[in-house]
């Protein structure tokens, strides 16, 4: 199959409800040709909205804009934008079998038979349906509807590829196999797609980039490495992963150190007063007398590796994960040392 | 019978007594020669007979316009329903609960009200149609509410998006998608509109004239002017004709939902 790949972008798109609450403050987002973007954020941050704008389900706000490779579709219909749409629940037909969901779109555009057979052939072999062709959807298992719903919005050769909370539908443990599944499909696919998330490895599992969104607007956007490292804003960090809080007063900060007990570490002053480390990135070994001390208060082990709680100095107790083979018991003292490279900034905004 | 509350199967027992010894004895009636002199009278098919010659004509009448009422009121529900479930506006809303009004407004208010809009045209006044609008109005709104509410849940809205999304207009997407959606709330409401148009009375004997007479109409005549025996005989005629076809209807419902059902 041939597919396009075209950019897609939002230009200052906000979103009044009738009753005045903002669900979309004026955001502007770039989705490179053939790119897979992620909205990603907690329930209400306004990630759906935008993503039913770029598809011409909601309109935006007067001012607002949407342009599909140049040219620009704000005033149209989602029926003549040619895009392809995973729901949340697959909404597949109930009343058509595999095979006549997936070449409706087909069907709509007038296609002959021959080229739709043709076509939904194709794809009932990329998405592993061969043999339920005739099934309809009640008969399928979650992860097979999810298929024919991918099948079904691809098969029309749309321009870009929109997905709403594809998995959320799917118990977890059948989510985790799904999710590399359909990170490898997309890939496959190479359309310019984006994917609406509120869970974060769901989104660094499938996603080239991700726009991290809280209370109507992107916080931050960049690819998923990167946002985990190094993000520019506490709620970013906090939304990917655990982190630990280490405080220092002004007089540290304009130095650029941190002093933990005996211990003085070059912490660059531009990461303020609040630092962030991640539980992995902290590592602990046999105490020795001119290192970092801690004291082990807490031990739980966690199949894959034991989480610690230590206390360091005068700071709140950090969090550790740590090997699972470490002997170190509650009550053990160790040394505790930190990369200066782990340490993430916490500013607000 | 091994029963482990005494008291429940006393309940049950006396409840179905209530209910059915009325239609047990209506249908015993049919068969008797002389109704006060009981089963000591002999039995007869005699008013049976009697029924089928100067009635029969209107059970053919009643199924006709229900038939009729049922499909008239698909065609008109149906997208009735669709556009007050996308319909956003209070008004909607308020539309919405007083779509039940009909039924409150005894049928003889309702039979008036037609006969003042239409009476003057004297070959609709005299026709069955007469008689089929007024079953229309009168279960309109069973139909509409029924369909609405299946338009509204929330997946047959996502249903809907995703037409749009793969390029389907709207009459497109509402016969393809949208009324095979719906079927088995379409289905539910056409045996509503059915059961109410066939036992339709009071509404029905303001509109009919001699010429145009219902089951039930013809009923209330027989009771009013022959023997009970004859009335009787009516009434199991009544059993006889609408049950099986009622039976029928739910199983093509039943096997609808088992098909169309999500």
């Amino acid at each position: 199959m041939e597919l396009e790949q075209i950019s897609l972008t939002a230009l200052a798109c906000a979103k009044t409800y009738p009753d005045g609450t903002q669900g979309l403050k004026p955001t502007s987002l770039k989705v490179e040709p053939g790119e897979i973007m992620a909205l990603l954020g907690p329930s209400g941050c306004g990630k759906t909205t935008l993503l039913r704008i770029l598809a011409g389900l909601e309109t935006a706000d007067t001012g607002g804009q949407v342009f599909f490779g140049e040219q620009e579709v704000t005033a149209r219909p989602i029926e003549q934008r040619r895009v392809g749409m995973v729901f949340q629940h697959y909404a597949l037909f109930p009343h058509m079998s595999v095979e006549r969901n997936i070449e409706y779109g087909l069907k709509v555009q007038g296609v002959n038979a021959s080229a739709r057979k043709k076509t939904v052939g194709e794809l009932i072999d990329l998405v592993r349906l061969v043999g339920l062709e005739h099934k309809r959807p009640a008969e399928l298992s979650g992860g097979q509807k999810q298929r024919v719903a991918l099948a079904r919005a691809v098969a029309a050769g749309p321009r870009v590829l929109l997905l709403d909370e594809p998995l959320t539908a799917l118990d977890s443990k059948l989510k985790e196999a799904l999710r590399d599944e359909l990170a490898e499909l997309l890939r496959r696919l190479g359309m310019t797609a984006v994917y609406v998330t509120h869970d974060q490895q769901e989104a660094m599992a499938i996603a080239d980039r991700m726009a991290v969104m809280r209370a109507g607007e992107i916080i931050q956007v960049g690819d998923p490495e990167v946002l985990y490292r190094q993000p520019t804003h506490a709620f970013v960090a906090n939304f990917l992963g655990r982190v630990n809080i280490l405080r220092r007063d002004l007089s540290q900060t304009n130095d650029g150190v941190l002093v933990i007990g005996a211990s003085t570490l070059h912490v660059p002053t531009h990461l303020g007063q609040e630092l962030l480390v991640r539980p992995e990135d902290i590592v602990i070994g046999e105490s020795q007398p001119n290192c970092m001390q801690g004291v082990i208060l807490q031990r739980s082990f966690r199949g894959d590796h034991i989480q610690l709680r230590v206390r360091v100095g005068e700071q709140d107790p950090l969090i550790l994960d740590v090997s699972r083979d470490v002997v170190y018991q509650q009550g053990d003292t160790v040394s505790v040392s930190f990369s200066p490279a782990s340490f993430m900034c916490a500013k607000e905004s | 019978m091994n029963t482990r509350s005494p008291i429940l199967a006393t309940l049950t027992v006396s409840v179905l007594l209530f209910m059915i010894t009325p239609m047990v004895l209506s249908i015993t009636a049919a068969f008797l020669q002389q109704y006060s002199r009981g089963l000591s009278g002999g039995l007869t098919l005699e008013w049976l007979g009697h029924v089928f010659s100067q009635y029969g004509s209107t059970v053919y009448a009643s199924i006709l316009i229900a038939t009729s009422c049922v499909i008239g009121n698909a065609l008109i529900g149906v997208p009735c329903a669709y556009a007050l479930a996308r319909a956003r506006g209070r008004w909607a809303r308020s539309f919405e609960e007083i779509l039940t009004l009909p039924v409150a407004v005894p049928g003889l208010a309702t039979g008036l009200a037609l006969i003042l809009t239409y009476g003057e045209w004297r070959d609709f006044r005299q026709s069955y149609a007469f008689i089929l609008v007024g079953h229309m109005v009168f279960t309109l709104p069973f139909m509409v509410r029924t369909v609405s509410a299946a338009f509204q849940r929330a997946e047959i809205a996502s249903i809907e998006e995703a037409a749009r999304s793969l390029g389907a207009g709207f009459i497109t997407r509402f016969l393809t998608v949208l009324v095979p959606v719906v079927l088995p709330s379409i289905v539910a409401g056409s045996l509503m509109v059915f059961t109410l148009s066939i036992g339709e009375f009071n509404l029905t004997w303001l509109l009919h004239t001699p010429l145009t007479r219902t089951l039930p109409v013809g009923l209330a005549d027989s009771y009013a002017s022959m023997r009970i025996e004859i009335g009787s005989a009516y009434t199991l005629m009544f059993f006889i004709v609408v049950l099986p076809l009622l039976w029928l209807l739910n199983v093509v419902a039943h096997l609808v939902q088992k098909r169309y059902g999500t």
